[in-house]
Protein backbone atom coordinates (compact mmCIF):
# COMPACT_ATOMS: atom_id res chain seq x y z
CA UNK A 1 0.00 0.00 0.00
CA UNK A 2 1.09 3.49 -0.71
CA UNK A 3 2.53 5.77 1.92
CA UNK A 4 1.88 8.75 -0.31
CA UNK A 5 -1.53 9.95 -1.39
CA UNK A 6 -2.36 11.35 -3.80
CA UNK A 7 0.05 9.57 -6.10
CA UNK A 8 1.19 11.90 -8.90
CA UNK A 9 1.34 10.28 -12.35
CA UNK A 10 2.18 12.31 -15.45
CA UNK A 11 2.34 11.54 -19.14
CA UNK A 12 5.22 13.28 -20.88
CA UNK A 13 5.00 11.73 -24.33
CA UNK A 14 1.71 11.44 -26.18
CA UNK A 15 3.08 9.61 -29.21
CA UNK A 16 6.30 8.74 -31.03
CA UNK A 17 7.61 12.13 -32.12
CA UNK A 18 6.15 14.24 -29.31
CA UNK A 19 8.32 17.06 -27.90
CA UNK A 20 11.21 16.14 -25.61
CA UNK A 21 10.25 19.19 -23.51
CA UNK A 22 7.28 17.23 -22.11
CA UNK A 23 9.32 14.83 -19.96
CA UNK A 24 12.20 17.28 -19.42
CA UNK A 25 9.89 19.93 -17.93
CA UNK A 26 7.72 17.46 -15.96
CA UNK A 27 10.77 16.23 -14.05
CA UNK A 28 12.14 19.74 -13.55
CA UNK A 29 9.09 21.89 -12.83
CA UNK A 30 7.01 20.19 -10.19
CA UNK A 31 6.34 17.32 -7.81
CA UNK A 32 5.97 13.92 -9.47
CA UNK A 33 6.03 10.24 -8.56
CA UNK A 34 5.61 8.57 -11.95
CA UNK A 35 6.47 9.66 -15.46
CA UNK A 36 4.77 7.63 -18.20
CA UNK A 37 5.78 7.78 -21.86
CA UNK A 38 4.17 6.37 -25.00
CA UNK A 39 6.47 5.66 -27.96
CA UNK A 40 4.48 3.15 -30.01
CA UNK A 41 2.26 4.00 -32.92
CA UNK A 42 0.73 1.10 -34.85
CA UNK A 43 3.18 1.46 -37.70
CA UNK A 44 6.16 1.55 -35.30
CA UNK A 45 6.35 -2.13 -34.40
CA UNK A 46 6.57 -3.21 -38.02
CA UNK A 47 9.51 -0.85 -38.56
CA UNK A 48 11.14 -2.08 -35.35
CA UNK A 49 10.87 -5.74 -36.43
CA UNK A 50 12.68 -4.79 -39.62
CA UNK A 51 15.42 -2.97 -37.68
CA UNK A 52 15.90 -5.91 -35.32
CA UNK A 53 16.05 -8.27 -38.31
CA UNK A 54 19.09 -6.35 -39.59
CA UNK A 55 20.71 -5.85 -36.16
CA UNK A 56 19.74 -7.89 -33.06
CA UNK A 57 20.63 -4.96 -30.78
CA UNK A 58 17.97 -2.72 -32.40
CA UNK A 59 14.17 -2.66 -32.46
CA UNK A 60 13.31 -0.30 -29.62
CA UNK A 61 12.63 3.46 -29.32
CA UNK A 62 16.06 5.10 -29.40
CA UNK A 63 14.42 8.49 -28.69
CA UNK A 64 13.63 7.20 -25.21
CA UNK A 65 17.29 6.51 -24.44
CA UNK A 66 18.36 9.95 -25.73
CA UNK A 67 15.66 11.55 -23.57
CA UNK A 68 16.77 9.60 -20.46
CA UNK A 69 20.28 10.95 -20.98
CA UNK A 70 18.82 14.40 -20.28
CA UNK A 71 16.49 13.62 -17.37
CA UNK A 72 17.83 10.58 -15.51
CA UNK A 73 20.15 12.20 -12.93
CA UNK A 74 17.38 14.53 -11.76
CA UNK A 75 14.62 11.90 -12.01
CA UNK A 76 16.60 9.39 -9.92
CA UNK A 77 17.51 12.04 -7.37
CA UNK A 78 13.87 13.07 -6.99
CA UNK A 79 12.66 9.45 -6.91
CA UNK A 80 10.54 9.78 -10.04
CA UNK A 81 9.79 6.34 -11.49
CA UNK A 82 9.54 5.94 -15.25
CA UNK A 83 7.15 3.67 -17.14
CA UNK A 84 7.53 3.57 -20.93
CA UNK A 85 6.52 1.28 -23.79
CA UNK A 86 9.86 2.15 -25.41
CA UNK A 87 10.93 -1.51 -25.58
CA UNK A 88 9.25 -1.97 -28.94
CA UNK A 89 10.06 -5.49 -30.11
CA UNK A 90 13.32 -5.64 -28.12
CA UNK A 91 12.87 -4.54 -24.48
CA UNK A 92 16.09 -6.34 -23.39
CA UNK A 93 18.19 -4.34 -25.86
CA UNK A 94 16.44 -1.18 -24.68
CA UNK A 95 17.39 -2.04 -21.09
CA UNK A 96 21.02 -2.58 -22.13
CA UNK A 97 21.01 0.91 -23.68
CA UNK A 98 19.44 2.38 -20.53
CA UNK A 99 22.19 0.71 -18.46
CA UNK A 100 24.75 2.53 -20.62
CA UNK A 101 23.09 5.85 -19.77
CA UNK A 102 23.01 5.00 -16.06
CA UNK A 103 26.72 4.08 -16.11
CA UNK A 104 27.59 7.25 -17.99
CA UNK A 105 26.00 9.32 -15.22
CA UNK A 106 27.53 7.19 -12.47
CA UNK A 107 24.12 6.03 -11.24
CA UNK A 108 24.32 2.63 -9.57
CA UNK A 109 21.80 0.29 -8.00
CA UNK A 110 18.95 1.47 -10.22
CA UNK A 111 16.51 -1.36 -10.95
CA UNK A 112 15.24 -1.58 -14.52
CA UNK A 113 12.41 -3.96 -15.44
CA UNK A 114 11.29 -5.31 -18.77
CA UNK A 115 7.79 -6.56 -19.51
CA UNK A 116 7.70 -9.06 -22.38
CA UNK A 117 5.33 -11.55 -23.91
CA UNK A 118 3.45 -9.20 -26.24
CA UNK A 119 5.55 -10.06 -29.30
CA UNK A 120 4.00 -13.23 -30.77
CA UNK A 121 5.38 -13.01 -34.30
CA UNK A 122 7.57 -16.09 -33.83
CA UNK A 123 4.68 -18.04 -32.23
CA UNK A 124 2.08 -17.23 -34.85
CA UNK A 125 2.05 -20.59 -36.61
CA UNK A 126 1.99 -22.50 -33.32
CA UNK A 127 -0.94 -20.39 -32.13
CA UNK A 128 -2.77 -20.98 -35.43
CA UNK A 129 -2.14 -24.71 -35.06
CA UNK A 130 -3.49 -24.56 -31.51
CA UNK A 131 -6.78 -23.20 -32.81
CA UNK A 132 -6.40 -19.43 -32.64
CA UNK A 133 -7.87 -17.97 -35.85
CA UNK A 134 -6.72 -14.33 -35.77
CA UNK A 135 -9.79 -13.52 -37.84
CA UNK A 136 -9.90 -9.80 -38.72
CA UNK A 137 -12.04 -8.09 -36.05
CA UNK A 138 -13.37 -5.50 -38.51
CA UNK A 139 -13.93 -7.53 -41.66
CA UNK A 140 -14.16 -11.12 -40.40
CA UNK A 141 -11.57 -12.19 -42.98
CA UNK A 142 -9.30 -15.18 -42.41
CA UNK A 143 -5.64 -14.46 -41.62
CA UNK A 144 -4.61 -16.85 -44.41
CA UNK A 145 -5.29 -13.99 -46.84
CA UNK A 146 -2.22 -12.10 -45.57
CA UNK A 147 -0.29 -14.67 -43.47
CA UNK A 148 2.75 -14.73 -45.76
CA UNK A 149 3.02 -10.93 -45.67
CA UNK A 150 2.79 -10.49 -41.87
CA UNK A 151 5.68 -8.40 -40.50
CA UNK A 152 4.71 -7.97 -36.84
CA UNK A 153 2.21 -9.38 -34.34
CA UNK A 154 1.83 -7.88 -30.89
CA UNK A 155 -0.64 -8.41 -28.08
CA UNK A 156 -1.92 -5.37 -26.22
CA UNK A 157 -0.95 -6.33 -22.66
CA UNK A 158 -2.64 -4.74 -19.66
CA UNK A 159 -1.52 -2.92 -16.54
CA UNK A 160 -0.88 -5.82 -14.15
CA UNK A 161 2.58 -6.81 -15.48
CA UNK A 162 3.65 -3.17 -15.04
CA UNK A 163 2.41 -3.26 -11.44
CA UNK A 164 4.32 -6.52 -10.92
CA UNK A 165 7.54 -4.88 -12.13
CA UNK A 166 7.01 -1.98 -9.72
CA UNK A 167 6.20 -4.45 -6.89
CA UNK A 168 9.67 -5.93 -7.49
CA UNK A 169 11.23 -2.53 -6.90
CA UNK A 170 11.77 -1.35 -10.47
CA UNK A 171 12.49 2.38 -10.89
CA UNK A 172 12.31 2.17 -14.66
CA UNK A 173 9.83 -0.13 -16.42
CA UNK A 174 10.30 -0.84 -20.13
CA UNK A 175 7.46 -2.59 -21.93
CA UNK A 176 6.67 -3.64 -25.45
CA UNK A 177 3.11 -3.29 -26.80
CA UNK A 178 0.50 -2.61 -24.13
CA UNK A 179 -2.55 -0.47 -23.84
CA UNK A 180 -1.83 3.24 -23.49
CA UNK A 181 -4.01 3.66 -20.34
CA UNK A 182 -2.17 0.70 -18.78
CA UNK A 183 0.96 2.84 -18.39
CA UNK A 184 -0.98 5.01 -15.91
CA UNK A 185 -3.14 2.27 -14.37
CA UNK A 186 -0.09 0.07 -13.61
CA UNK A 187 1.40 2.46 -11.02
CA UNK A 188 -2.05 2.83 -9.36
CA UNK A 189 -2.42 -0.96 -9.03
CA UNK A 190 1.07 -1.09 -7.49
CA UNK A 191 0.56 1.84 -5.10
CA UNK A 192 -2.94 0.96 -3.93
CA UNK A 193 -2.83 -2.83 -4.08
CA UNK A 194 -5.83 -3.08 -6.39
CA UNK A 195 -6.74 -6.53 -7.70
CA UNK A 196 -8.49 -7.82 -10.83
CA UNK A 197 -11.84 -7.72 -9.00
CA UNK A 198 -11.60 -3.99 -8.15
CA UNK A 199 -13.47 -3.22 -11.33
CA UNK A 200 -14.61 0.34 -10.61
CA UNK A 201 -11.10 1.32 -9.54
CA UNK A 202 -9.54 -0.29 -12.60
CA UNK A 203 -12.09 1.58 -14.70
CA UNK A 204 -11.16 4.85 -12.98
CA UNK A 205 -7.46 4.29 -13.65
CA UNK A 206 -8.30 3.47 -17.26
CA UNK A 207 -10.26 6.71 -17.63
CA UNK A 208 -7.31 8.59 -16.12
CA UNK A 209 -4.96 6.88 -18.54
CA UNK A 210 -7.17 7.75 -21.51
CA UNK A 211 -7.31 11.40 -20.47
CA UNK A 212 -3.53 11.81 -20.33
CA UNK A 213 -2.43 9.38 -23.04
CA UNK A 214 -2.09 12.07 -25.70
CA UNK A 215 -0.07 14.43 -23.51
CA UNK A 216 -1.05 18.07 -23.95
CA UNK A 217 -4.31 17.21 -25.73
CA UNK A 218 -6.07 17.43 -22.34
CA UNK A 219 -4.28 20.60 -21.19
CA UNK A 220 -5.21 22.92 -24.04
CA UNK A 221 -3.64 21.40 -27.14
CA UNK A 222 -5.84 20.77 -30.20
CA UNK A 223 -8.70 22.59 -28.47
CA UNK A 224 -11.63 24.09 -30.40
CA UNK A 225 -11.63 27.50 -28.67
CA UNK A 226 -7.87 27.89 -29.01
CA UNK A 227 -7.83 31.63 -28.31
CA UNK A 228 -8.80 30.82 -24.72
CA UNK A 229 -5.59 28.88 -24.06
CA UNK A 230 -2.87 30.88 -22.26
CA UNK A 231 0.82 30.41 -23.09
CA UNK A 232 0.42 27.44 -25.44
CA UNK A 233 4.17 27.49 -26.13
CA UNK A 234 4.90 26.47 -22.54
CA UNK A 235 1.89 24.15 -22.24
CA UNK A 236 2.02 21.96 -19.13
CA UNK A 237 1.76 18.21 -19.67
CA UNK A 238 -0.95 16.50 -17.61
CA UNK A 239 -0.53 15.17 -14.09
CA UNK A 240 -3.04 12.77 -12.46
CA UNK A 241 -3.50 13.01 -8.69
CA UNK A 242 -4.64 9.48 -7.92
CA UNK A 243 -6.39 8.28 -4.77
CA UNK A 244 -6.75 4.75 -3.38
CA UNK A 245 -10.56 4.92 -3.67
CA UNK A 246 -10.34 5.35 -7.45
CA UNK A 247 -11.15 9.02 -7.57
CA UNK A 248 -8.60 11.29 -9.20
CA UNK A 249 -7.94 14.81 -10.40
CA UNK A 250 -6.43 16.00 -13.66
CA UNK A 251 -4.05 18.91 -13.26
CA UNK A 252 -0.70 20.29 -14.42
CA UNK A 253 2.29 21.82 -12.73
CA UNK A 254 2.04 25.29 -11.19
CA UNK A 255 3.20 28.07 -13.51
CA UNK A 256 2.99 26.07 -16.74
CA UNK A 257 1.00 27.21 -19.79
CA UNK A 258 -2.19 25.71 -21.13
CA UNK A 259 -5.48 25.07 -19.38
CA UNK A 260 -7.13 22.22 -17.50
CA UNK A 261 -10.89 22.65 -17.26
CA UNK A 262 -13.97 20.50 -17.77
CA UNK A 263 -13.94 21.44 -21.46
CA UNK A 264 -10.31 20.56 -22.20
CA UNK A 265 -10.67 17.25 -20.36
CA UNK A 266 -13.96 16.46 -22.14
CA UNK A 267 -12.27 17.15 -25.48
CA UNK A 268 -9.75 14.41 -24.73
CA UNK A 269 -12.41 12.01 -23.42
CA UNK A 270 -13.97 12.27 -26.88
CA UNK A 271 -10.70 11.51 -28.68
CA UNK A 272 -10.41 8.24 -30.59
CA UNK A 273 -13.52 7.10 -28.75
CA UNK A 274 -15.68 4.23 -29.94
CA UNK A 275 -18.62 3.19 -27.79
CA UNK A 276 -18.12 5.19 -24.59
CA UNK A 277 -20.13 2.71 -22.51
CA UNK A 278 -17.81 -0.15 -23.51
CA UNK A 279 -14.17 0.90 -23.44
CA UNK A 280 -12.50 -2.50 -23.58
CA UNK A 281 -9.01 -3.11 -22.17
CA UNK A 282 -7.35 -6.35 -21.01
CA UNK A 283 -7.96 -5.25 -17.40
CA UNK A 284 -11.58 -4.09 -17.40
CA UNK A 285 -14.46 -2.79 -19.51
CA UNK A 286 -14.72 0.84 -18.48
CA UNK A 287 -18.00 2.75 -18.80
CA UNK A 288 -17.14 6.34 -19.75
CA UNK A 289 -20.83 7.31 -19.50
CA UNK A 290 -20.65 6.80 -15.74
CA UNK A 291 -18.11 9.47 -14.83
CA UNK A 292 -18.62 12.98 -13.44
CA UNK A 293 -16.27 15.91 -14.01
CA UNK A 294 -16.07 18.84 -11.65
CA UNK A 295 -13.89 21.95 -11.70
CA UNK A 296 -12.37 22.02 -8.20
CA UNK A 297 -10.22 25.05 -8.75
CA UNK A 298 -8.42 26.63 -11.69
CA UNK A 299 -6.48 24.01 -13.66
CA UNK A 300 -7.81 21.13 -11.59
CA UNK A 301 -10.67 18.82 -12.62
CA UNK A 302 -11.90 16.08 -10.30
CA UNK A 303 -13.19 12.85 -11.85
CA UNK A 304 -15.48 10.50 -9.90
CA UNK A 305 -18.05 7.78 -10.43
CA UNK A 306 -16.21 5.46 -12.84
CA UNK A 307 -17.88 2.09 -13.27
CA UNK A 308 -16.18 -1.05 -14.59
CA UNK A 309 -17.30 -4.48 -15.72
CA UNK A 310 -15.26 -7.72 -15.90
CA UNK A 311 -12.65 -7.95 -18.65
CA UNK A 312 -13.11 -10.22 -21.65
CA UNK A 313 -11.21 -13.56 -21.94
CA UNK A 314 -9.23 -12.26 -24.93
CA UNK A 315 -6.41 -9.85 -25.71
CA UNK A 316 -6.48 -7.62 -28.74
CA UNK A 317 -3.65 -8.35 -31.18
CA UNK A 318 -2.29 -5.91 -33.71
CA UNK A 319 -0.77 -7.61 -36.73
CA UNK A 320 0.84 -5.69 -39.53
CA UNK A 321 1.55 -6.88 -43.04
CA UNK A 322 3.15 -5.66 -46.24
CA UNK A 323 0.27 -4.23 -48.25
CA UNK A 324 1.85 -2.77 -51.39
CA UNK A 325 3.53 0.52 -52.21
CA UNK A 326 2.72 4.19 -52.31
CA UNK A 327 4.30 7.42 -53.42
CA UNK A 328 3.24 11.02 -52.85
CA UNK A 329 4.80 14.29 -53.90
CA UNK A 330 3.99 17.96 -54.13
CA UNK A 331 4.68 21.14 -56.02
CA UNK A 332 3.62 24.71 -55.30
CA UNK A 333 1.78 26.61 -58.04
CA UNK A 334 1.63 30.39 -57.75
CA UNK A 335 -1.04 32.73 -59.10
CA UNK A 336 -2.39 34.26 -61.13
CA UNK A 337 -4.88 31.46 -61.79
CA UNK A 338 -3.16 29.16 -59.30
CA UNK A 339 -5.94 26.59 -59.09
CA UNK A 340 -6.55 26.39 -62.85
CA UNK A 341 -2.83 25.88 -63.45
CA UNK A 342 -2.56 23.26 -60.71
CA UNK A 343 -5.49 21.37 -62.25
CA UNK A 344 -3.71 21.49 -65.62
CA UNK A 345 -0.52 20.18 -63.99
CA UNK A 346 -2.36 17.18 -62.56
CA UNK A 347 -3.89 16.38 -65.97
CA UNK A 348 -0.46 16.61 -67.56
CA UNK A 349 1.07 14.13 -65.09
CA UNK A 350 -1.62 11.50 -65.69
CA UNK A 351 -1.42 11.97 -69.50
CA UNK A 352 2.37 11.62 -69.62
CA UNK A 353 2.23 8.50 -67.46
CA UNK A 354 -0.55 7.03 -69.62
CA UNK A 355 1.52 7.72 -72.76
CA UNK A 356 4.24 5.56 -71.23
CA UNK A 357 1.80 2.76 -70.37
CA UNK A 358 1.21 3.60 -66.70
CA UNK A 359 -2.43 4.03 -65.75
CA UNK A 360 -3.77 4.06 -62.21
CA UNK A 361 -7.32 3.21 -61.13
CA UNK A 362 -9.55 5.69 -59.27
CA UNK A 363 -8.72 4.01 -55.94
CA UNK A 364 -5.02 3.98 -56.73
CA UNK A 365 -4.49 7.68 -57.37
CA UNK A 366 -5.04 10.93 -55.53
CA UNK A 367 -4.90 14.64 -56.36
CA UNK A 368 -5.25 17.42 -53.82
CA UNK A 369 -5.10 21.18 -54.27
CA UNK A 370 -3.97 22.23 -50.80
CA UNK A 371 -5.23 25.74 -50.10
CA UNK A 372 -8.36 25.10 -52.15
CA UNK A 373 -10.44 23.10 -49.70
CA UNK A 374 -8.75 19.75 -49.17
CA UNK A 375 -9.41 19.07 -45.48
CA UNK A 376 -13.07 20.10 -45.56
CA UNK A 377 -13.92 18.86 -49.04
CA UNK A 378 -17.56 19.43 -49.93
CA UNK A 379 -18.14 21.33 -46.68
CA UNK A 380 -16.27 24.63 -46.56
CA UNK A 381 -17.57 27.61 -48.48
CA UNK A 382 -14.66 27.90 -50.81
CA UNK A 383 -13.11 30.79 -52.59
CA UNK A 384 -10.47 28.52 -53.96
CA UNK A 385 -10.17 30.23 -57.32
CA UNK A 386 -8.97 33.32 -55.45
CA UNK A 387 -6.08 31.54 -53.71
CA UNK A 388 -2.79 33.31 -54.28
CA UNK A 389 -1.05 29.94 -54.57
CA UNK A 390 -1.97 26.32 -54.06
CA UNK A 391 0.06 23.22 -53.28
CA UNK A 392 -0.52 20.48 -55.81
CA UNK A 393 -0.27 17.18 -53.96
CA UNK A 394 -0.48 13.93 -55.91
CA UNK A 395 0.00 10.28 -55.07
CA UNK A 396 -0.48 6.72 -56.26
CA UNK A 397 -0.51 3.31 -54.63
CA UNK A 398 -0.68 -0.33 -55.65
CA UNK A 399 0.98 -3.73 -55.43
CA UNK A 400 3.54 -3.06 -58.22
CA UNK A 401 6.54 -1.20 -56.84
CA UNK A 402 7.97 -0.24 -60.23
CA UNK A 403 4.65 1.23 -61.35
CA UNK A 404 4.36 3.26 -58.15
CA UNK A 405 7.97 4.41 -58.49
CA UNK A 406 7.41 5.52 -62.11
CA UNK A 407 4.81 8.09 -60.98
CA UNK A 408 7.40 10.02 -58.96
CA UNK A 409 9.48 10.88 -62.01
CA UNK A 410 6.71 12.88 -63.75
CA UNK A 411 6.12 15.51 -61.05
CA UNK A 412 9.30 17.60 -61.08
CA UNK A 413 9.44 17.99 -64.91
CA UNK A 414 6.38 20.26 -64.64
CA UNK A 415 8.70 23.03 -63.46
CA UNK A 416 10.03 23.47 -66.99
CA UNK A 417 7.36 21.76 -69.12
CA UNK A 418 4.13 22.94 -67.47
CA UNK A 419 2.40 26.28 -66.93
CA UNK A 420 4.41 29.16 -65.40
CA UNK A 421 4.88 29.68 -61.66
CA UNK A 422 5.53 26.06 -60.62
CA UNK A 423 8.06 25.73 -57.79
CA UNK A 424 8.64 24.13 -54.40
CA UNK A 425 10.11 20.83 -55.60
CA UNK A 426 12.49 20.58 -52.63
CA UNK A 427 13.12 17.01 -51.60
CA UNK A 428 13.52 15.81 -55.16
CA UNK A 429 11.76 12.91 -56.81
CA UNK A 430 9.14 11.14 -54.65
CA UNK A 431 10.12 7.56 -53.75
CA UNK A 432 7.92 4.51 -53.36
CA UNK A 433 7.48 3.49 -49.73
CA UNK A 434 5.92 0.39 -48.22
CA UNK A 435 2.30 0.43 -47.14
CA UNK A 436 1.92 -1.32 -43.81
CA UNK A 437 -1.53 -2.83 -43.46
CA UNK A 438 -3.15 -3.49 -40.08
CA UNK A 439 -4.98 -6.57 -39.05
CA UNK A 440 -6.76 -6.30 -35.69
CA UNK A 441 -7.56 -9.66 -34.12
CA UNK A 442 -8.15 -11.38 -30.79
CA UNK A 443 -6.28 -14.14 -28.97
CA UNK A 444 -7.29 -16.07 -25.86
CA UNK A 445 -5.50 -14.73 -22.81
CA UNK A 446 -4.51 -18.18 -21.52
CA UNK A 447 -2.25 -18.68 -24.57
CA UNK A 448 -0.09 -15.66 -23.74
CA UNK A 449 2.73 -15.74 -21.20
CA UNK A 450 3.93 -12.40 -19.90
CA UNK A 451 7.42 -12.19 -18.47
CA UNK A 452 8.66 -9.57 -16.03
CA UNK A 453 12.38 -9.38 -15.24
CA UNK A 454 14.17 -6.87 -13.03
CA UNK A 455 17.91 -6.20 -13.22
CA UNK A 456 20.10 -3.44 -11.88
CA UNK A 457 23.25 -1.88 -13.20
CA UNK B 1 -35.37 30.20 -36.20
CA UNK B 2 -31.86 31.66 -36.39
CA UNK B 3 -29.45 29.88 -38.71
CA UNK B 4 -26.08 29.41 -37.01
CA UNK B 5 -22.97 27.29 -37.39
CA UNK B 6 -22.74 24.21 -35.19
CA UNK B 7 -19.63 25.84 -33.71
CA UNK B 8 -21.92 28.36 -31.95
CA UNK B 9 -23.42 25.64 -29.71
CA UNK B 10 -20.75 22.91 -29.76
CA UNK B 11 -17.03 22.20 -29.80
CA UNK B 12 -15.42 19.10 -31.32
CA UNK B 13 -12.48 16.74 -31.37
CA UNK B 14 -11.71 14.07 -33.94
CA UNK B 15 -9.13 11.39 -34.66
CA UNK B 16 -8.58 8.12 -36.47
CA UNK B 17 -10.42 4.92 -35.73
CA UNK B 18 -9.18 2.19 -38.07
CA UNK B 19 -10.20 3.06 -41.63
CA UNK B 20 -12.56 5.74 -40.33
CA UNK B 21 -12.56 8.63 -37.92
CA UNK B 22 -14.41 9.51 -34.75
CA UNK B 23 -15.93 12.96 -34.42
CA UNK B 24 -16.86 13.88 -30.87
CA UNK B 25 -19.36 16.75 -30.70
CA UNK B 26 -19.25 18.55 -27.33
CA UNK B 27 -22.42 20.52 -26.60
CA UNK B 28 -21.74 23.91 -25.00
CA UNK B 29 -24.82 23.71 -22.73
CA UNK B 30 -27.44 21.24 -21.54
CA UNK B 31 -30.00 22.92 -23.81
CA UNK B 32 -27.62 22.54 -26.75
CA UNK B 33 -27.07 18.87 -25.89
CA UNK B 34 -30.80 18.15 -25.84
CA UNK B 35 -31.29 19.99 -29.14
CA UNK B 36 -28.39 18.16 -30.82
CA UNK B 37 -29.50 14.81 -29.41
CA UNK B 38 -32.69 15.29 -31.46
CA UNK B 39 -31.39 17.10 -34.54
CA UNK B 40 -27.83 15.94 -35.15
CA UNK B 41 -28.70 12.54 -36.55
CA UNK B 42 -26.40 10.07 -38.27
CA UNK B 43 -28.16 10.89 -41.54
CA UNK B 44 -27.44 14.60 -41.07
CA UNK B 45 -23.74 13.88 -40.46
CA UNK B 46 -23.59 11.42 -43.37
CA UNK B 47 -24.88 14.11 -45.75
CA UNK B 48 -22.50 16.72 -44.33
CA UNK B 49 -19.47 14.45 -44.80
CA UNK B 50 -20.63 12.85 -48.07
CA UNK B 51 -17.60 14.07 -50.05
CA UNK B 52 -15.15 12.83 -47.39
CA UNK B 53 -16.82 9.67 -46.07
CA UNK B 54 -18.38 7.20 -48.52
CA UNK B 55 -19.05 4.88 -45.59
CA UNK B 56 -21.76 4.74 -42.94
CA UNK B 57 -22.14 6.79 -39.76
CA UNK B 58 -22.82 5.49 -36.24
CA UNK B 59 -23.55 7.63 -33.17
CA UNK B 60 -22.89 6.92 -29.48
CA UNK B 61 -24.20 9.21 -26.76
CA UNK B 62 -22.47 10.19 -23.51
CA UNK B 63 -24.99 12.53 -21.82
CA UNK B 64 -22.89 12.71 -18.64
CA UNK B 65 -20.22 14.70 -20.47
CA UNK B 66 -22.63 16.11 -23.12
CA UNK B 67 -20.86 14.38 -25.99
CA UNK B 68 -22.32 12.86 -29.14
CA UNK B 69 -19.67 10.59 -30.63
CA UNK B 70 -19.91 9.88 -34.35
CA UNK B 71 -17.95 7.20 -36.16
CA UNK B 72 -17.41 7.91 -39.88
CA UNK B 73 -16.65 4.41 -41.15
CA UNK B 74 -14.60 5.17 -44.28
CA UNK B 75 -13.31 8.74 -44.09
CA UNK B 76 -9.54 8.33 -44.37
CA UNK B 77 -8.94 7.08 -47.90
CA UNK B 78 -7.94 3.62 -46.69
CA UNK B 79 -6.63 4.65 -43.29
CA UNK B 80 -3.29 4.11 -41.60
CA UNK B 81 -0.32 4.07 -43.88
CA UNK B 82 -2.47 3.13 -46.91
CA UNK B 83 -4.02 6.60 -47.10
CA UNK B 84 -2.74 9.12 -49.64
CA UNK B 85 -4.76 11.98 -48.11
CA UNK B 86 -3.28 15.00 -46.35
CA UNK B 87 -5.53 14.37 -43.35
CA UNK B 88 -4.96 10.63 -43.09
CA UNK B 89 -5.94 10.65 -39.38
CA UNK B 90 -9.16 12.69 -39.54
CA UNK B 91 -7.63 15.34 -37.27
CA UNK B 92 -9.61 18.10 -39.04
CA UNK B 93 -12.98 16.33 -39.22
CA UNK B 94 -14.12 17.86 -35.92
CA UNK B 95 -13.71 21.38 -37.26
CA UNK B 96 -15.35 20.29 -40.52
CA UNK B 97 -18.40 19.20 -38.52
CA UNK B 98 -18.54 22.57 -36.73
CA UNK B 99 -19.03 24.30 -40.12
CA UNK B 100 -22.49 22.71 -40.44
CA UNK B 101 -25.36 25.21 -40.65
CA UNK B 102 -28.28 24.54 -38.33
CA UNK B 103 -31.62 26.21 -37.54
CA UNK B 104 -31.37 26.60 -33.78
CA UNK B 105 -34.25 27.87 -31.61
CA UNK B 106 -33.55 31.23 -29.94
CA UNK B 107 -34.17 29.67 -26.53
CA UNK B 108 -31.29 27.22 -27.11
CA UNK B 109 -29.01 30.06 -28.18
CA UNK B 110 -30.01 32.12 -25.12
CA UNK B 111 -29.15 29.18 -22.86
CA UNK B 112 -25.77 28.61 -24.55
CA UNK B 113 -22.99 31.09 -23.83
CA UNK B 114 -20.79 32.02 -26.77
CA UNK B 115 -17.27 30.61 -26.72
Amino acid sequence: MSSKEPVLIANGQGFWGDSILGPVRLVKEGPLHYLTLDYLAEVTLSIMQKLRGRDPSKGYATDFVAMLDRILPEAIEKGVKIVANAGGVNPQACRAAVFEVLRKHGLTGVKVATVEGDDILADLDALLAAGETFRNMDTGADLAAVRAAVTSANVYLGAFPIAEALDQGAQIVITGRGTDPGLVLGPMIHEFGWGPADLDKLAAGTVAGHIVECGAQCTGGNYTDWRKIPDMAMVGYPVIEAHADGTFAVTKHEGTGGLVDVDTVTHQLAYEMGDPANYITPDVIADFTSIRLEQERPNRVRVTGAVGRPATPTYKVSLSYQDGWKSTGQLTVSGPDALAKAQLCADIVWKRLAYDGYEYGPDERMVEFVGANVCHEGIAIQEATQASEVVLRMGVKGPDRAKVERFGSELVPLVTSGPPGVTGFAGGRPKATEIIGFWPALVNKDRIRTKVTVESV
Amino acid sequence: MPKVLLNRIAAARSGDKGEGSNVGILARSQAAYEFLERELTCERMREHFAAINPGGVVRYDAPNIRVLNFILADSLGGGGSASLKTDAQGKTHGLAALRMELDVPQAVLDATPEA
